[in-house]
């Protein structure tokens, strides 16, 4: 009875979505207030139908209810509760389910901070949005019911696979999911301003945290799935250029770009026509993101079972949303206006210009991910396209826009002196060489690209403080704290995101240059020294869990004669889908990692084991944190308060004593 | 005597106490494995490197390439091998040939474009926007809007 | 203003590309080794391991080589085609036991039907790797001056038989 409720809620919501999106646009096209103001009502109520639908889903789970093919296709009754209702994102229907459900989050959330907007702006992007949710809604109901029921039910589920049965499973799709979908938002914004013919500086100020929030979702989400795979794969890498990987960083390069092109026309009111289509490429790569996983048209270590006729389904989708804003693109777009003028050298200019380099990296990967489909799809042979690709591609195109990254903040709006840069920013450029140099040669290792890595790092650290000196010594009057304080909050944001890539940078360039790795023939009792660090290997005993077996090893690890730690790596066997899992031991600290996974059990009562020594791997995702934190800061910015409250919204920021012209 | 029992038992533990063996019986060959086989994709499990997948054609593989480290072939030699039985599709670098240019050199171009394109519409916005200059009506309607928004907050 | 329709038509040619994808398979590596000599061998026969089979023995004739094993699980799945094929005689199929246990190999076939003309046994899979096998079962076409014809990935049915395979021995066995 419950899974029908959901079911039902599911073909309600349907038709709320049709009416959302069809009576507010036409609404707005007419001018019919009463047409107009259905749209906040109907988002709210498919709020309220989708997690109905995800609630009965969910209790499905709870009950173990057999009768349900994706819940017995997807658990087990030994499955741990939270792990049951992880399970609900555990494979293609439901992951579908929590991606509708999290686009109804982000409409309601629309519907609440929207006061300031136009009527019929937000009728338009409410029906925008409910026109998305049509197509999701219509796909699970046409190819993709988690609520089937399988007659007779079941005895027991086939499980869940053992590689998503982690907390990293809890967490990543819905930050991830938050991401993508977020990014609708931006989207559904571009729409309703081409729609309208309204875009304008007030577009992209509106549209600013939206952005923003989406991609700090999608930054953590990415970092929690990045450290999942580092611990849960078994062998110590983080990031593999996967399809399914670059289907994620593919919108948030896009969405990096938007971010800063967004300032540009929120100051200037200039370059709106790209500004827009960076609008509609971010989420139309989600989009696309979303069929690559699931058509299987690549092969990937994530692939959901793939069925054609659900490819076909997201493709004609696809073709229709992303080939529509397009088409209304081509149309509109010619009609907008230059806005404001700025010089060569300028903030403005070397905003676009990173926006130049982050869209040519992220053509790069697009290429990287889909180049293989491309000469199959004509008969050209197939190849392979991996990690040594975009290690050589990625890199080169990086390297200039993280060195733009240190100049652009120091430049002044409208027209900058690249003499007065040079002689502003000379300490930092002399202090980075210096550090890029040097330090390699402390640590005891020189190549080149760990120099790179550490002048990119310390370049945008000490650009940054020049930055904030540079400030805070214009506010002559204050105390140095108290000028702190006084920087507005979206300009700390930047500062703050820009030092999480420096902090990422160190990570990548420090694991890169200085890990170990030991593949050893371990018996009992027998030490091995790597990074300065002694492992010494006490046996296996067997264990049981919940729904595995396993064998647990057991180091003990020592410095320097003092005791460290004891880590317990396992070799688990899941027996419902009769699969082994290496459950890797981790010792995690601020400086670095210790790595244990154990192998096979070699002949004379030996184990296989690796051990690995990562120094500052855990920077990594600690720099994509503390660039989402930056994202919080500035997307939680006065301004945007103010904004909320002020319908004139485009002189905001100008009562304020000192003018915090911020990106 | 119990005493004595006891160091009896400790014994074995201290001898046994010694440096573990690297897996391989050559490590430095290994090593070239390994760095050979990140670059190779194994077919079987075909989103893991050679070096990473744990498939029965994947160690088969690796004693081919070890047999062939221990003939002193070249990595140029043992990928040759690799592809004459495989096809490109072994290979996680690409090689450029007339089909991947413009997958290398595709990200560059639109660096290339992208960067014109971007200081030729600079240099004619710098032309054709003229600066805007606030007229005295301006000036008085900002003020206004000032004065509301000290007013409201 | 035509420069406002070029993501449209990048676009559009990304959406062409994506539908073809959606009909490919992109796990089938197609070989390199069809039109080229196929690889010498000469192995120990699985009922008679004092006898050998060699690609030399096999010259003047367009034959059948397919890569099974008693483990693999599409081998089962293609046996009823391979049996057929077999009786009607048309074209000569030899085996080759990948990676497999003798006794299991010999059991396997005593208890499903032998197809196989002479079956050869490849236990360390190096005959495997120089056909460039990556999954069994495999089958190549060869001709009568040892040059693989094609390859077939993963278990036959009857229509890559009727409309691919069979046409193509039948051409070859003109020549």
């Amino acid at each position: 009875m419950i899974p029908e409720i959901g079911h039902f809620a599911l073909i309600l919501a349907l038709c709320v979505a049709v009416v959302q999106g069809s009576l507010p646009i036409y609404g707005a096209a007419v001018g019919n207030a009463a047409l107009m103001s259905v749209a906040k009502p109907a988002a709210r109520g498919q709020f309220i139908l989708v997690l109905l639908a995800f609630c009965c889903l969910g209790y499905a789970f709870a009950v173990k209810d057999f009768s349900v093919l994706y819940v017995a296709a997807t658990s087990n009754s030994h499955l741990p509760l939270h792990y049951r209702l992880a399970a609900i994102w555990g494979a293609h229907e439901g992951s579908l389910l929590l991606w509708t459900f999290i686009l109804t989050v982000w409409m309601v959330a629309v519907t609440f901070f929207s006061e300031h907007l136009p009527e019929a702006m937000r009728a338009r992007i409410l029906g925008v949005m409910g026109l998305v949710s049509l197509g999701f809604l219509l796909f699970m109901l046409t190819v993709s019911n988690p609520f089937e029921r399988l007659i007779p039910a079941a005895a027991d589920g086939r499980d869940l696979n053992p590689l998503l049965q982690d907390p990293g499973m809890v967490m990543h799709p819905p930050m991830l999911y938050m991401g993508y979908v977020g990014f609708s938002v931006a989207f559904a914004f571009a729409i309703a301003a081409l729609l309208g013919g309204n875009l304008d500086a007030a577009w992209a100020r509106w549209s600013r945290p939206w952005t923003t929030a989406a991609w700090c979702f999608l930054t953590v989400g990415i970092a929690l799935g990045s450290g999942w795979a580092y611990y849960e794969l078994g062998w110590g890498g983080w990031w593999f250029w996967d399809p399914v990987e670059n289907a994620s960083f593919m919108p948030w390069l896009a969405g990096t770009a938007l971010m800063h092109s967004l300032a540009v026309t929120d100051k200037r009111g200039g370059f709106k026509v790209w500004t827009v289509l960076l609008a509609i490429l971010a989420f139309s790569l989600s989009l696309v993101g979303t069929f690559l996983v699931r058509s299987g048209v690549l092969t990937s270590v994530h692939a959901f079972a793939t069925d054609p006729k659900r490819g076909l389904f997201i493709l004609v989708f696809l073709a229709i949303v992303i080939g529509g804003s397009l088409v209304l693109y081509a149309w509109r777009a010619p009609r907008v206006g230059l806005g404001g003028g700025f010089d060569m050298v300028s903030r403005e200019a070397m905003l676009l210009g990173n926006n130049v380099l982050l869209v040519a990296a992220l053509g790069s990967v697009f290429l990287g991910t889909l180049y293989p489909l491309f000469l199959d799809a004509m008969g050209l042979g197939k190849i392979s396209v991996g990690p040594p690709y975009f290690d050589t591609v990625f890199v080169p195109l990086m390297t200039p826009a993280i060195f733009l990254m240190g100049i652009g903040p120091l430049a002044q709006w409208k027209k900058a002196s690249l003499p007065d840069l040079a002689r502003r920013l000379r300490w930092a450029f002399g202090a980075s060489v210096v550090t890029a140099l040097l330090l390699p040669f402390v640590l005891g290792k020189w190549t080149p690209l760990l120099s790179l890595g550490l002048l990119l790092a310390s370049w945008v650290v000490t650009t940054a403080a020049v930055n904030v000196w540079e400030r805070v010594s214009r506010l002559v009057d204050t105390s140095v704290m108290s000028a702190l304080v006084t920087l507005p909050r979206a300009y700390w944001g930047m500062v703050v995101a820009h030092c999480g890539i420096a902090v990422f940078i160190v990570g990548v360039t420090m694991v890169k240059g200085f890990e170990v790795e030991q593949d050893l023939r371990m018996n009992v009792g027998e030490t091995s020294t790597i990074g300065g660090y002694t492992f010494r290997f006490d046996g296996v005993q067997n264990i049981k869990g919940p729904n595995y077996t396993a064998a647990r090893g057991m180091f003990h690890v020592s410095q320097g004669g003092h005791d460290v730690t004891d880590m317990f790596p396992e070799k688990r066997h899941y027996p419902v889908q009769n699969q082994a899992m290496t459950e890797a031991a981790i010792d995690t600290g601020l400086l670095r990692d210790l790595y244990v996974s154990l192998g096979e059990p070699l002949p004379g009562g030996a184990w296989s084991v690796r051990l690995y020594h990562k120094p500052f791997i855990d920077w990594i995702w600690g720099g994509c944190l503390i660039m989402a934190l930056g994202g919080v800061l500035a997307m939680t910015d006065r301004r945007y308060r103010l904004a909320g409250r002020r319908e004139e919204s485009l002189v905001s920021d100008l009562p304020r004593p000192v003018g915090p012209e911020v990106s | 005597m119990r005493r004595w029992l006891l160091v009896l038992l400790l014994i074995p533990c201290l001898v046994s106490a010694e440096e573990a063996k690297p897996l391989a019986e050559n490590p430095q060959a290994e090593a070239r494995l390994k760095t050979l086989a990140l670059e190779l994709r194994c077919l079987v499990c075909q989103n893991q490197t050679l070096a990473d997948s744990t498939a029965p054609l994947a160690e088969d593989l690796r004693r081919e390439v070890r047999e062939m480290i221990a003939k002193n072939m070249s990595d140029q030699e043992i990928r040759d091998f690799l592809v004459q039985r495989y096809g490109d599709f072994v290979l996680y670098r690409p090689p450029l040939k007339a089909t991947t240019t413009f997958l290398w050199l595709g990200p560059f171009l639109l660096l290339v474009v992208g960067g014109v394109t971007l200081a030729l519409a600079l240099r004619r916005r710098a032309k054709t926007v003229p600066d805007p200059t606030l007229s005295a009506e301006d000036h008085q309607a900002v003020a206004q809007m000032l004065s509301e928004g000290i007013k409201r907050s | 203003m035509k420069r406002f329709l070029l993501p449209l038509a990048i676009f559009v040619v990304v959406v062409g590309f994506l539908g073809i994808g959606l009909t490919l398979n992109p796990r089938e590596v197609p070989s390199p080794l069809v039109g080229k000599p196929a690889p010498e061998f000469a192995l120990p026969q699985l009922h008679d391991p004092q006898q050998m089979l060699s690609l030399q023995d096999l010259r003047g004739k367009v034959w059948l080589l397919n890569f099974w094993a008693s483990w693999c699980g599409g081998c089962k799945e293609e046996h009823p085609v391979l049996m057929q094929l077999a009786k009607n005689g048309e074209v000569p199929i030899y085996g080759m036991d990948y990676k497999d246990r003798r006794d299991e190999g010999v059991a396997w076939l005593r208890r499903w039907g032998n197809p196989y003309s002479v079956i050869a046994v490849d236990e360390s899979g190096r005959v495997g790797i120089n056909y460039g096998v990556y999954g069994v079962p495999e089958t190549y076409v060869i001709d009568k001056a040892g040059v693989i014809r094609y390859k077939q990935i993963g278990p036959l049915d009857e229509s890559i038989l009727d409309k691919k395979i069979m046409p193509l021995v039948r051409e070859l066995q003109q020549q």
